[in-house]
């Protein structure tokens, strides 16, 4: 059974409340560096979020469960009776006064900051009322040496390593501020056998637990020897602790100092870094408190430099007394480095798994293959451009990328009836989604439909290298069986040209220095319509070719063309420009409202045998 | 930072608003009042508060000081014209007041002005708070230093969990005419400070005539923190610097560094001539270190207060070293004596020490001639995650640098750098 003095003990087990795993694991390392049986983390309690987070313990993972609320969470753990409050400035007074009500819980760590004095004021009156503890606000916590560790308390593992918190020794610390509790633990431990126990009450001007209030605790605690205490200037509680002196409620030895003696030489009222930190009467300097502190009997230091002498001193008349039998020396397990911190450090490597070389999200502002956004939109890359960063990984030039926005615009659609688009309409009068919708109608893209982009490049290129005239270009394809892709239009013929290409056909002749696999194609195209009056050069086989010449222009190798063309990246203008046509249809579809589509059964040939030939 | 004073002029403000709905409407204050600043457009004044020309007029600073009648800074039953010339008289003067805590100077900025209003009686009314309850306070007697007649003052406790609607007032004050309007005007007032996270109300006097009670010098604070709950019963509300020496330009700069950052920079100077000068991490660590400087006798050479914590950024260390370090340099000591920097701190939680150390590093080795010239020795104490690096990287600068420097770790007392450098100084 816990005695009334011991807030923590090495069963103890708390909720914190807030999204804080970092907290939540340096409370499991403590405990395992420890050798706790149990993780002090019953549940976090997280009200977005239910379900279970996985922690380490040592070097295994464990799951800590997740509770949206503190009421269910301390119905299901009714042994946790600590609540490691991280709640915000906010909500912080709520999630306090909520645990307040509940009879399982006892002591209440308040971590926010900037709470509203009148709150912090109710909710230390709620806790006396109710005999409960609250620690804070404005604090970082405490710590029990060798049981229990709120939150971030006593800083990195090598901190509670260095000022062996593993293990109880026969001080008790308690001091306003948190920021200094770990050089009061190290001051300790290095003048003492070490610390039983350390508590921060937090700077604020009213504290949920005061300094007095936990030096009366260490006082009736038998493993507690020696008293250490850290005030500071403002407010007249430590006049409190001189009068418990005096009427001897504090017998054990007490070495204190109050710190802020140098107000005296600054101008005006200069406030430290606590809200609580600021005399407003002589009774609250430093100097005040610390010759009352003196005179009641206190060990007062004649500056904090004395500090840990005086520590020092004291301890060693109480074990020469015979008062303290100092602690044992025990060794801590080790606690695996976390990967993160061992890589900081340069201690570990591994291998990647992943490799990225177009663009970096990390830092203030991404980049796309090293541009930052906020240029990429000053400097106007337009689409074009950023798919020369990220498709070429190339700054191309204005006309480049005005060439590129020409094709999608030209590629975006081709009606409803072609196959890409006749998916999608038919999914979405499915009632399928847009991205359903959309990949339907993308999945046809292939040899036979939009496929003749990297198709045409990659023939017409084949001539090209190997010096075949058009005339034995054309002869080879039909030996080989090859339909030239690029080659034919169901309507337009030489006389009666496509308008989009001989658009791409302009700008090209206008912009490019050379059109070497245009010409080339065109002279093709000369020996075809011999042929059939349709046999052009279409839409696809213009774009494939031209993005071919585009290339080269802008000092690409013959290599890297040919390793675009196998990765099929020309049809990927395809696949990008007519996706704005297909999600167009797909939007089309459901403001129309159009119904499931139905094929026309008159539109079937059925032609089913009477019955299926049997075999085997 | 919790409790703040705000100005008589935003009080008057916030009360005239609220009191009329706290009261049930039975009772109302003056809402005309005028805060002069040396923005302020005398001819625009008038215009927009017709009521300077018919009125006639008290004007007062209102910088967050009192005593203003001993101060002579308080004038009565003036028209517009003697109101704006007493102003002008003023606006931008330096001024010593001598206050309850010894004597400031600073310079005047700001005056209020409101209508002059005869009156009968004045008493003294105050709302304070302590931890386990709040206290009203009243006297029959006020307009006068109400510490002279503390035994005529009533005080009523109530205790933080009470609820403020039901606070028995009029059974406790003194007799005063028409005690039950005064008892109810009270409770409204106290109302008014519950729900407005007042920390600190003070009318003295308060006026009462023809059964209405006038608050005339009011001193006020705010719980600064509670503006997320207070923002729309404020109003726009400015929470002015404690009335006293204005900052200095390096003051103002780091405040602005302050301003950019979560994290924390501070600066106060103390005495540019002195030969003891603090870059010290962490609110605690930074008070402990002027402490023991004054502690050990040399307070007079203590050139600044200052801190830097909450993880700054390598360019913000930099950037404040750089400005501590030009206020150092800027003449070497007239006898020749060496100056002594004192880079400090106790054992960090969880900041990389040597990644804080990168900023201070860079802005020292800018600086070493200066330092050299100035005959700066430094001392260095820190620990915390990575400090043996962050140390190291102190001891080749120093050497490198050819300025001495001496490096103490966490098995070093956390103050002992400051009794070295002093030891040092008086040898």
């Amino acid at each position: 059974m816990r005695a009334d003095y011991e807030l923590f003990t090495a069963e103890t087990q708390a909720f914190i409340y807030g999204e804080q795993l970092r907290a939540a694991q340096r409370m499991l390392d403590f405990d395992y560096l420890c050798r706790r049986a149990k993780p002090s983390v019953a549940a976090l309690i997280t009200p977005e979020r239910g379900g279970f987070e996985k922690l380490f313990w040592g070097t295994k993972e464990i799951r800590i469960p997740r509770v949206r609320s503190l009421t269910e969470a301390a119905a299901h753990f009714p042994e946790a009776d600590v609540l490691v409050n991280f709640a915000s400035q906010r909500s912080a007074y709520d999630v306090t006064v909520e645990a307040l009500e509940i009879p399982t819980i006892r002591t209440i760590a308040v971590i926010a900051e900037g709470i509203p004095e009148r709150q912090s004021r109710r909710m230390a009156a709620l806790a006396k009322a109710k005999g409960k503890w609250i620690i804070g606000p404005a604090t970082v916590g405490g710590v029990k040496a060798g049981c229990f560790k709120i939150g971030n308390a006593a800083g990195t593992m090598e901190n509670i390593r260095e000022a062996k918190l593993f293990r109880p020794g026969s001080v008790g610390f308690v001091s306003v501020s948190g920021g200094l509790s770990n050089e009061a633990y190290n001051i300790v431990a290095r003048a003492t056998d070490g610390l039983n126990e350390g508590i921060a009450i937090g700077g604020d001007a009213y504290p949920g637990s005061t300094l007095l209030d936990h030096l009366l605790r260490f006082e009736k605690n038998p493993a507690i020897k020696l008293l250490v205490c850290l005030g500071e200037v403002g407010g007249t509680k430590e006049y409190e602790i001189a009068e418990a002196v005096k009427a001897g409620r504090i017998t054990k030895p007490l070495v204190m100092w109050v710190s802020g003696t140098c107000a005296k030489v600054l101008p005006g009222q200069v406030q430290f870094g606590h809200a609580g930190a600021r005399a407003d009467s002589a009774a609250e300097t430093a100097d005040a408190k610390n010759a009352a502190l003196r005179e009641a009997g206190v060990i007062v230091p004649d500056s904090f430099d004395d500090y840990g002498l005086r520590i020092k001193e004291t301890y060693e008349r109480l074990v020469k007394a015979g008062t303290i039998v100092p602690a044992a020396e025990v060794t801590p397990p080790n606690i695996p480095l976390d990967y993160a911190q061992a890589r900081a450090e340069g201690l570990v490597r591994r291998p990647t798994n992943f490799i990225s070389t177009i663009c970096d999200e990390r830092g203030d502002i991404h980049n796309y293959c090293g541009v930052p956004i906020d240029r990429v939109i000053e400097e106007k890359y337009g689409i074009g451009g950023v798919i020369g960063l990220l498709w070429f990984k190339k700054d191309i030039p204005p006309y480049a990328r005005e060439f590129i926005d020409i094709v999608l615009q030209i590629i975006a659609d081709h009606g409803p009836a072609v196959s890409g688009a006749h998916n999608t309409i038919v999914a979405a009068r499915a009632g399928k989604d847009l991205i359903s919708s959309l990949v339907s109608g993308i999945l046809t893209i292939g040899p036979r439909f939009g496929g003749a982009v990297n198709g045409a490049a990659e023939h017409f290129l084949y001539g090209l290298r190997n010096g075949l005239s058009p005339r034995q270009f054309v002869d080879e394809m039909k030996k080989r069986n090859v339909r030239i892709q690029g080659i034919g239009h169901r309507l337009h013929s030489l006389e009666n040209p496509d308008a989009r290409v001989e658009l791409m056909k302009a700008f090209a002749r206008k912009h490019f220095r050379k059109t070497p696999l245009l010409d080339y194609a065109l002279a093709v195209e000369q020996v075809t319509t011999q042929k059939k009056g349709n046999l052009i050069l279409n839409v696809d086989g213009c774009i494939g070719v031209l993005l071919v010449d585009l290339l080269t222009e802008l000092r690409f190798s013959d290599e890297e063309i040919d390793e675009m063309i196998r990765a099929g990246l020309f049809n990927a203008f395809f696949v990008l420009g007519r996706s704005i046509g297909l999600i167009g249809h797909y939007f089309d579809q459901v403001r129309l409202d159009q119904d499931l589509y139905r094929h026309p059964l008159d539109d079937i040939l059925y032609d089913v045998p009477k019955a299926p030939e049997k075999v085997g | 930072m919790a409790q703040k004073g705000i100005r008589e002029y935003d009080a008057k403000r916030m009360l005239a608003r609220a009191i009329g709905e706290y009261s049930g409407g039975r009772f109302a204050f003056d809402d005309r009042l005028v805060l002069v600043t040396p923005e302020t457009d005398f001819g625009r004044l008038e215009k927009d508060h017709p009521w300077l020309r018919t009125e006639r007029l008290v004007v007062k600073p209102d910088q967050l000081f009192g005593k203003r009648g001993k101060n002579n800074l308080l004038l009565l039953d003036a028209d517009l014209e003697a109101a704006v010339a007493w102003i002008a008289e003023r606006m931008g003067k330096e001024v010593t007041i001598e206050g309850a805590r010894g004597k400031t100077t600073g310079v005047l900025t700001h005056f209020l002005i409101e209508p002059f209003v005869p009156h009968d009686a004045e008493y003294y009314l105050a709302f304070t708070s302590s931890r386990d309850a709040d206290t009203i306070h009243f006297s029959p007697q006020g307009g006068v230093d109400i510490e002279s007649v503390w035994d005529t003052v009533v005080s009523i406790d109530v205790p933080v969990l009470a609820d403020p609607a039901k606070v028995e007032v009029l059974s406790k004050l003194p007799n005063v005419p028409d005690k039950e309007t005064v008892a109810a005007f009270v409770q409204a007032l106290y109302r008014i400070y519950v729900d407005y996270h007042f920390t600190y109300l003070e009318f003295n006097p308060i006026a009462f005539s023809r059964g209405r009670l006038l608050p005339l010098d009011t001193v006020a604070k705010l719980d600064d923190t509670a503006a997320f709950q207070c923002a729309d019963k404020w109003g726009p509300i400015e929470f002015p610097r404690p009335f006293g020496r204005p900052m200095t330009k390096e003051e103002a700069y780091v405040e602005t560094l302050d301003a950019k950052t979560g994290a924390s920079l501070k600066l106060t100077l103390l005495n540019p001539d002195g030969r003891v000068w603090l870059l010290v991490a962490g609110g605690g660590a930074s008070v402990i270190y002027a402490d023991t400087v004054v502690d050990l006798g040399f307070g007079g050479e203590l050139a600044n207060y200052g801190e830097y914590s909450g993880d700054p950024s390598t360019e913000l260390t930099y950037e404040y070293t750089k400005t501590l370090l030009d206020l150092m340099t800027r003449r070497p000591d007239p006898h020749g004596r060496p100056k002594y920097l004192l880079i400090g701190g106790g054992i960090a939680n969880f900041t990389d020490v040597a990644k804080t150390f990168t900023g201070i590093i860079q802005a020292l080795e800018e600086y070493k001639d200066k330092l050299r010239k100035n005959h700066v020795k430094i001392y260095v104490r820190r620990g915390g995650p990575n400090y043996k690096e962050g140390l190291e990287n102190m001891r080749r600068l120093g050497e490198r640098i050819g300025v001495p420097l001496e490096v103490y770790g966490p098995e070093t007392h956390m103050t002992r750098i400051v009794s070295l450098a002093l030891e040092e100084a008086q040898r």
